[in-house]
């Protein structure tokens, strides 16, 4: 009865809704309708591009397919070689009909990836200082239906401006030839140009425009006429970030006694290896000195029995525990062919978005981790001990993998992944602690079809005992 | 939703501990020794696995658990604002807010204090800032308030006091922060700022008349009245200021949310606080809540699975649908959960609805689809720990109604944000959205009354919600199992099985 159910659901999800209901199968409804421009405002160097990428990515995450346009990079198209500040001077004729043509492909082009590619949110990452820049860009919305939110980012520290600087201008293709000083001094230049005709989102003017205003990096916010729900969550998500340097350690627990069996789901204890490698990561923690390290597990006796080895205090988050198997819950991969063949086969075809009967898919699990990512952007260092499904969720997240490749990103056992956030994205350092473990990564085999024989649908299995 | 809860050894805070925090931390038990990993063991009512040993050689008796509320540190809320500026709406609506997710607050309203002290409200002179006499009383209430909340957040278990008082001035705020310090509080201010005459006219309408103060006057009396007792303040009203204030941590809210201006969150709770703030707004509407019609398990007497509605559910639904139209309720939104029983009951209502997962009914993990003689017969044990905390009790490989309101808290966060909404759930789901709303304890919320064929219509006026009840003449099993008396582990199948309600 269950596998008929979980069949027939799968069917709905693979059409498109038709009669009352209005939501795709997901398991959030959209609670969004018209497409949402967002609109970056700010000096050079101000961070416009480090929020587009990482609000694009968090959206992305969270199901709203969100693209960035960066203007920059319209310009440097159609521009091919950049000479110097003179391109940016307010007197350049040439010039602004080059930037102005750029603007306007690229509003071009976010029409296009609302009405053609399905995108909800389009980021437009440009300065957009003058007003006039501003309101040909609501203009345009209007005429098309689209929402528009501006995120205006206002930061007159010089020391954060020349970090910036360092950070990501003087590496980008416009500086290829140059060299540090001479990049800084020309960018500095530049900002010189757009600060003469800077016109700020004003409290009075713009006072039925909806925006947020960002001072300092987060030290100060201004919102205003926030309209609905997505607003809401950009507006709380960049509340919650900050730029602080900090690391992020993900790994699974230990190798469990269910592991050594090829079991999925479950709530074992840890096999003697598994007990080793926890061991071997608090002897590793203590050499790498971190400060202030908070570390976080499931509510499931694996993940809490590793972090037990670590000497250090933890916390427990039911939401990071595995993914539910529902039906299939401690079955073997075999085991799993052999009951609910179809449910496997279904499995493959669409792993993402594929509900276990009685238990939880990919996508659900990424609603579920929402809150657990909004307090690691919050916090500083942190050691996530967590389950491999779930890792995979949190990997894609601050790697910015789409969600065809997240189920079957590499998570394997026994390994640390250390998460080091620099310029536009995030370094990753993979650790092994030399202690043996299964595999338990099963690829997706060639074979899908519902009709597939045994062996082709057992092809990818892992080793176990 | 009115423990304490601390986390297994979160960093030593410099703040004064509860007795409370002292017993049920585990930070004095965290080995600083590095390499003994202490044996597990599941605690029997909340599934949660929790290291030995312990304090005298039992059990411990609390374990950490992530929930939320990171901090430590108690925080303490102040209000900032001319009076009828919507403060005492915000507190309550917060305190009700942050209990009902976990974080023990609770209000502390001046103005309280001062009709207790003075007994009869004369008129506004009271306030003039030139009655020294009425300023020294203001000055004692001030303080006797704050001595309550520093009890309550340092003795009493209390995460969150909210000071609803208007602390207009400069001079107030300061000595406030400087009593959180001594303590040990981190001070959050909340200040509403509003120069709309018609929005300012309503509050006053809508719970100033009605208030002790003016008892004994008429409508006309009072609004001349109170409208004085605004001006007493505004003279020495000193708003918070960009440059001035710049170190404290604060939310302006202007206009009644047109526009906020943050300043420096410190912590997660704060961080929560701002997102609720920003998502509430005061425009009428009602929320209408519902069960799904009556399902073939119900018939059956079985708890949980994903079964069809039986015949009277279906009868359920149609007048449901009929009910729904004859509201002519503006723009509704209609919510069900991902069960089939649920979308066949919205199908019947001719409006668009959307499926939240979220509102699933609570996961009876090893007993869905029992029937409560059965759940007795395989898990006498399990059936009485459920009796014994209801609210807490998880099911093996399920979850507890507190894992239900963690799950539930985004709907409740859109309901804020919407207007008016049919949410057609499930009995448990139901029983705590209802909580959320009429600020029930987590005592109270798993026996919440939620029968099937029953519409609760909830509508928001002055500090409360207004609930009308609507059966829709369509019969239906009961699914209510009120506590029987005994719940000892011991306890006979009978004692049991006392309450359980007639089905096929």
């Amino acid at each position: 009865m269950h596998v008929f159910s979980a069949i027939m659901h799968w069917e709905r999800e693979r059409e498109r809704p038709v009669g009352k209901s209005l939501t795709s199968w997901a398991s959030v409804p959209q609670l969004t309708n018209s497409p949402t421009v967002i609109v970056m405002v700010g000096l050079p160097a101000r961070g416009k591009t480090y929020i587009s990428k990482k609000l694009t990515r968090y959206l992305n995450w969270i199901g709203f397919p969100t693209k960035v346009f960066n203007l920059g990079e319209y310009r440097r198209d159609a521009v091919q070689t950049y000479k110097n500040f003179e391109f940016f001077r307010h007197d350049n004729e040439e010039a602004m009909q080059i930037r102005k043509a750029c603007a306007t492909n690229a509003l071009k082009d976010i029409s296009i990836y609302f009405s053609k590619d399905n995108g909800q949110v389009a980021v437009f990452d440009a300065t957009n200082t003058t007003r006039e820049r501003r309101v040909s860009i609501v203009g345009f919305a209007k005429e098309n239906g689209y929402k528009v939110f501006f995120i205006e980012s206002i930061c007159n520290d010089p020391d954060i401006i020349a970090q910036n600087i360092t950070e990501v201008k003087v590496s980008s293709p416009d500086y290829v030839n140059c060299d540090m000083e001479e990049a800084l001094a020309d960018f500095l230049q530049r900002i010189e140009c757009y600060n003469q005709f800077y016109v700020p989102l004003d409290d009075e003017k713009d006072r039925n425009l909806s925006y947020i205003k960002i001072f300092d990096v987060g030290s100060r916010y201004l919102v205003n006429q926030l309209q609905d729900h997505i607003q809401s969550r950009i507006v709380y998500y960049l509340m919650n970030i900050h730029v602080t340097p900090r690391s992020i350690y993900l790994t699974r627990h230990g190798e469990s006694e269910l592991n050594l069996l090829g079991r999925i789901g479950g709530d074992s204890g840890l096999s003697h290896r598994g007990h080793k490698y926890a061991a071997s990561l608090g002897s590793f923690l203590k050499g790498q000195k971190i400060n202030d390290l908070k570390v976080w597990t499931s509510h499931m006796k694996r993940t809490i029995q590793t972090a037990e080895h670590l000497g250090v205090p933890y916390e427990q988050w039911k939401a990071l525990n595995e993914i539910d198997a529902g039906v299939c819950e401690e079955l073997t991969y075999e085991e799993i062919q052999e009951q609910h063949p179809e449910e496997f086969a279904l499995r493959d075809q669409d792993k993402y978005r594929y509900r276990y009967p009685m238990g939880e898919s990919y996508e659900d699990l990424v609603h579920r981790l929402e809150p657990v990512i909004m307090e690691l952007e919050r916090q500083e260092n942190v050691l996530v001990v967590c389950h491999q499904a779930v890792m995979r969720c949190l990997l894609a997240y601050l790697l910015n993998k789409s969600s065809d490749e997240l189920p079957y990103l590499k998570c394997p056992l026994h390994t640390v992944l250390k998460l080091t956030p620099v310029a536009y994205g995030c370094n990753v350092e993979p650790i092994s602690l030399n202690v043996e473990a299964v595999n338990t990564h099963r690829e997706r085999p060639v074979n899908v079809d519902v009709t597939r024989d045994p062996a082709e649908a057992l092809k990818t299995i892992p080793d176990h005992f | 939703m009115r423990e304490h809860l601390t986390a297994v050894g979160t960093e030593k805070a410099p703040c004064q501990t509860s007795i409370a925090e002292a017993i049920m931390s585990s930070r004095e038990v965290v080995p600083s020794h590095p390499v003994s990993p202490r044996e597990l063991t599941q605690n029997p009512l909340k599934k949660i696995w929790m290291p030995l040993p312990c304090k005298n050689g039992l059990p411990q008796k609390h374990i950490s658990q992530r929930k939320v509320c990171m901090t430590n540190c108690p925080t303490l809320i102040v209000t900032v604002g001319l009076p009828a500026r919507g403060k005492t709406y915000i507190s309550k609506k917060l305190t009700r807010y942050l209990n009902w997710i976990g974080v023990p607050t609770r209000e502390f309203n001046v103005g309280q204090y001062r009709r207790e002290c003075v007994k009869i409200y004369k008129s506004f002179e009271f306030f003039r800032p030139d009655n020294e006499e009425g300023l020294k009383i203001r000055q004692q209430c001030a303080s006797a308030a704050l001595n309550d909340v520093r009890q309550y957040l340092a003795d009493e278990g209390g995460q969150v006091a909210v000071f609803d008082a208007t602390n207009t001035t400069r001079d107030r705020r300061l000595t406030i922060t400087a009593f959180a310090e001594q303590n040990g509080f981190k001070v959050f201010f909340v200040e509403s700022v509003c120069e709309d005459p018609e929005v300012i006219a309503e509050n006053i309408v809508q719970v100033k008349l009605g208030s002790p103060d003016y008892m004994n006057c008429n409508t006309e009396e009072a609004m001349v009245d109170f409208k004085k007792r605004i001006e007493c303040y505004e003279n020495s009203y000193e708003t918070l200021d960009e440059v001035q204030d710049r170190h404290l941590s604060y939310i302006k809210i202007i206009d009644v949310g047109r526009r906020y201006l943050v300043n420096q969150v410190q912590d997660h709770i704060q961080s929560r606080i701002v997102y609720y703030l920003m998502n509430i707004h005061i425009t009428p509407r009602s929320i209408y809540l519902c069960r799904h019609g009556e399902s073939d398990l119900n018939v059956k007497g079985c708890i949980g699975g994903d079964s069809g509605l039986s015949p009277r559910g279906r009868e359920f639904s149609k007048h449901l649908g009929k009910f729904i139209e004859s509201q002519e309720i503006s723009d509704l939104k209609v919510w069900t959960s991902q069960m089939k029983r649920t979308i066949q009951t919205a199908e019947a209502v001719s409006v668009p609805y959307e499926q939240w997962k979220a509102l699933n009914e609570i996961d009876a993990g090893v007993c869905e689809e029992m029937m409560y003689e059965e759940i007795q017969q395989h898990y006498p044990l399990e059936f009485a720990l459920r009796d014994q905390d209801k609210y807490r009790y998880r099911y093996p490989k399920g979850e507890s109604y507190e894992d239900l309101v963690q799950r539930l808290e985004p709907v409740i966060m859109e309901l804020e944000r919407q207007e008016n909404v049919l949410v057609i759930c499930h009995q448990a789901v139901m029983r705590c959205l209802l909580a959320y709303f009429r600020d029930k304890s987590a005592e109270e919320l798993p026996y919440l009354e939620c029968p099937l064929h029953t519409v609760l219509k909830l509508t928001p006026v002055a500090y409360g919600c207004k609930v009308e009840s609507i059966v829709l003449n369509v019969d239906a099993v009961n699914t209510h199992r009120g506590r029987p008396e005994n719940i000892n582990i011991h306890r006979s199948t009978e004692d049991a099985l006392q309450t359980v309600p007639a089905h096929l």
